[in-house]
C-alpha cells in the first residue's frame, strides 16, 4: 500500500492540515483553516474508499452516512454553552472508534507484529479510557452527572491496578493465538473502560478544562497508535497533531491554575479550606447588601441604585465574566450593559480569566456568540495591572477567578492560582446567583468587602433591572 | 520493520511540528482549536474502513468495525460542523473592523 502515489497523497494531505492549523493564529482566518483541514481529511477518506474498496460497500457506506448525519444534526442544534459537553461527547466517539478498530485488528491476529502490535494494545487501552472518561466528563458538563469530584477509598491504587491489569492482558494477547486473543483483548477493553470512569469521576467543577484538554490529547494519541497498527500514515500523522494540541492546552490550563497535572487529576495536593473561612458566609449575612453610599436614606440602601450610581460615577469600567453568566444565559445582557456604559462615554474592558469557562477559550466563544466587540476582550496578563486604576469592576457570575483568598489564604484548592485583581478597583459590583462559595468551595472575601455592591439573583434579571437605572 | 520505523518517524515529526504551530495560537481561539483537532481525531474512521477492506472479520468483528465507522464519522463530520458554526461568530464580529 505504501507505493509512491499513496506517499505523495499522504504528504500533501498532511501539509494542508498543518497549513489549516497555522491559520488558527488569526480569528478571521481560522474559519478558512477549519475548512481546509476538513477538506483535506475528506480527501484522505475519499482516497482510502477509492483505493481500498470495502467488501461490503453498501453497509459500510450506510454506516458512514449514519455517523455523518448524526454528527451534523448534533452540531447544528447545540448552543455555545453546550460546546464543552458536545466536544467531550465527540471526543469519546473518536476514542471508541480507535479502540474498536484496534480491538478487531488485534483479536483477528493481524499481519503486524512486535512494535505494531504493541501500538495496537496502546490504542485499545488509551481509546477505551478516552471513551468512558469522555462520556463521564460530557455527562458532568451537560449536568447529567453530579459535577462534584467523587473519590472512592483507595482511588489511586484501584486506578493504577486497573491500568496495570489492562496493559498486562493487552500485552499477554501478543503471545496468545486463536480465540484466546479475542478474550484477552476483551478483558483489556473492559478494564480500560473502568479506568476511564474512575479517572473522570475524580475530577470536577473548576478542573473540567484540564480534564477535557487531556482527553482531547488522548483521543489523538489513540488515533496515532491506531494508525501505526493499521499502517496508515495519514492516521498516524493526524493523531500526533491532535495529541500535541491537547497536551499544549492541558499545560496552558494547569499553568492558569498554578497546579501540577498530577495535583489536578489525582487530588490530595491541598488541605481542605480552614473551618473559619467556610463559616464566613453565615457569620454576617445581613452585611450582604453593604456598600458605598450606605446610610444615605432609604433610596441609597437599594443595591441597584448604588450600583447604578457607581456606574455613572466611573470613567473606566472592567467587566469580569464568569461561567455563572453562561448558566444564567446572561451573555447578551452583559454585552448590552457594557455597550450602554460605553454609550455614556466611559471606557469598558472585559477581563477574561483562562478558567472562566468550562474549557480553554470557552468564554471568548460565549461572548463572541453575544456579538461582543472583540477589541474589548483582554486576557489575564494584559489587563490585570489595570484594575488598580479602574473606577469600577463589574463581576458577572464569576467567583473563584476573582477570589482574593487565592493569594491570601494558603492550603485551599485555589491557593496560588493567579486571579483577576477585581478587589483593587475603587468600586466593585457583583452580580451573582448567591453569595455562596464558587466551585472550589472557598468563601470569597470580595463579596463582604465594604466597597462591593452585591446584586444577588439570576444574572439575566439582575442585569435587566440594572439596565433600567443606567441611562 | 522498516514500515514501522517510518510510521514512528511520522508520528514523532508531526508531533513536534504540531507543538511548534499550536504554541503560537492565541488563547481566545483555544476552544475552536480544540474542537477542530477533536474532529481530526475522527480520522480513525479511515482505520475502520481499512478493516472492512481487508475483510475476513467474522460477525462480531464486522459489527464492531461498523460501530467504529459510525462513531468516527460522527466525530469527524460533527466536529468540523460545530467548529465552523463557532468560527462564524468570530468572523461576524471581526468583519466590520476590517
Amino acid at each position: 500500500m505504501a507505493d509512491r502515489w499513496q506517499l505523495l497523497f499522504d504528504a500533501a494531505i498532511l501539509v494542508i492540515i498543518l497549513i489549516g492549523i497555522w491559520r488558527f493564529r488569526d480569528p478571521r482566518a481560522a474559519s478558512s483553516g477549519n475548512l481546509l483541514v476538513g477538506l483535506a481529511l475528506f480527501c484522505a477518506l475519499g482516497i482510502v474508499i477509492f483505493r481500498s474498496p470495502a467488501q461490503t460497500p453498501w453497509i459500510a457506506g450506510g454506516a458512514l452516512a449514519v455517523g455523518a448525519l448524526g454528527g451534523l444534526s448534533v452540531a447544528r442544534r447545540v448552543n455555545m454553552t453546550q460546546i464543552p459537553a458536545t466536544i467531550g461527547f465527540q471526543n469519546g466517539a473518536g476514542g471508541l472508534a480507535s479502540c474498536l478498530v484496534s480491538f478487531v485488528e488485534l483479536s483477528r491476529g493481524s499481519a503486524v507484529s512486535g512494535i505494531g502490535e504493541a501500538a495496537g494494545v496502546f490504542a485499545l487501552v488509551v481509546g477505551a479510557v478516552t471513551f468512558s472518561g469522555s462520556m463521564v466528563a460530557s455527562g458532568k458538563l451537560a449536568g447529567l452527572v453530579r459535577q462534584a469530584p467523587l473519590a472512592i477509598r483507595g482511588h489511586r491504587g484501584i486506578l493504577a491496578a486497573g491500568l496495570a491489569i489492562a496493559l498486562a492482558l493487552g500485552f499477554g494477547l501478543m503471545a496468545a493465538s486463536g480465540s484466546a486473543r479475542a478474550a484477552l483483548a476483551g478483558g483489556a477493553l473492559l478494564a480500560s473502560l473502568l479506568c476511564g470512569i474512575l479517572f473522570s469521576i475524580r475530577v470536577g467543577g473548576a478542573d473540567m478544562p484540564v480534564l477535557i484538554s487531556l482527553l482531547n490529547a488522548w483521543s489523538g494519541l489513540s488515533a496515532g497508535f491506531c494508525g501505526v497498527v493499521m499502517q496508515s500514515q495519514v492516521l498516524t500523522a493526524c493523531g500526533a497533531t491532535v495529541a500535541a494540541s491537547g497536551l499544549i492546552l492541558t499545560h496552558a490550563m494547569c499553568r492558569a491554575m498554578n497546579r501540577s497535572l498530577a495535583a489536578v487529576l489525582l487530588g490530595g495536593a491541598y488541605a481542605p479550606p480552614p473551618a473559619g473561612l467556610r463559616e464566613a458566609p453565615t457569620a454576617q449575612p445581613q452585611d450582604a447588601g453593604h456598600g458605598p453610599g450606605d446610610g444615605e436614606g432609604a433610596a441609597a440602601s437599594d443595591p441597584f441604585v448604588r450600583a447604578a450610581e457607581l456606574i455613572h460615577a466611573a470613567a473606566n469600567v472592567i467587566v469580569v465574566p464568569g461561567y455563572g453568566m453562561a448558566l444564567a444565559h446572561a451573555q447578551r445582557s452583559t454585552v448590552q450593559l457594557a455597550n450602554r456604559i460605553r454609550q455614556l462615554g466611559k471606557e469598558v474592558k472585559f477581563a477574561v480569566h483562562p478558567l472562566a469557562g468550562r474549557m480553554p477559550g470557552h468564554m471568548h466563544v460565549l461572548l463572541a456568540e453575544a456579538e461582543i466587540d472583540p477589541d474589548l476582550l483582554f486576557d489575564l496578563d494584559e489587563v490585570n495591572s489595570e484594575f488598580a486604576a479602574a473606577d469600577l469592576a463589574v463581576v458577572v457570575g464569576a467567583c473563584d477567578v476573582v477570589n482574593p483568598a487565592a493569594s491570601s489564604v494558603p492550603g485551599t484548592p485555589i491557593s496560588g492560582m493567579p486571579i483577576l485583581e477585581a478587589q483593587q478597583a475603587k468600586g466593585v459590583v457583583v452580580c451573582n446567583l448567591d453569595d455562596r462559595p464558587g466551585y472550589s468551595g472557598v468563601d470569597n472575601p470580595l463579596y463582604r468587602d465594604a466597597k462591593t455592591v452585591l446584586l444577588l439573583g439570576d444574572a439575566a434579571e439582575t442585569l435587566a433591572r440594572l439596565m433600567e437605572r443606567v441611562q | 520493520m522498516g514500515e514501522m520505523a517510518v510510521l514512528i518517524g511520522v508520528f514523532a515529526v508531526t508531533f513536534a511540528i504540531g507543538i511548534l504551530l499550536i504554541l503560537r495560537i492565541p488563547p481566545r481561539l483555544h476552544t475552536p482549536l480544540m474542537s477542530m483537532t477533536n474532529a481530526v481525531s475522527g480520522v480513525t474512521v479511515v482505520g475502520a474502513w481499512l478493516l472492512l477492506a481487508a475483510g475476513g472479520l467474522g460477525g462480531l468483528g464486522l459489527a464492531l468495525a461498523l460501530v467504529a465507522i459510525v462513531m468516527g464519522a460522527f466525530n469527524l463530520v460533527g466536529g468540523f460542523a460545530v467548529t465552523g458554526r463557532m468560527l462564524r461568530f468570530f468572523k461576524k464580529k471581526e468583519s466590520p473592523h476590517g
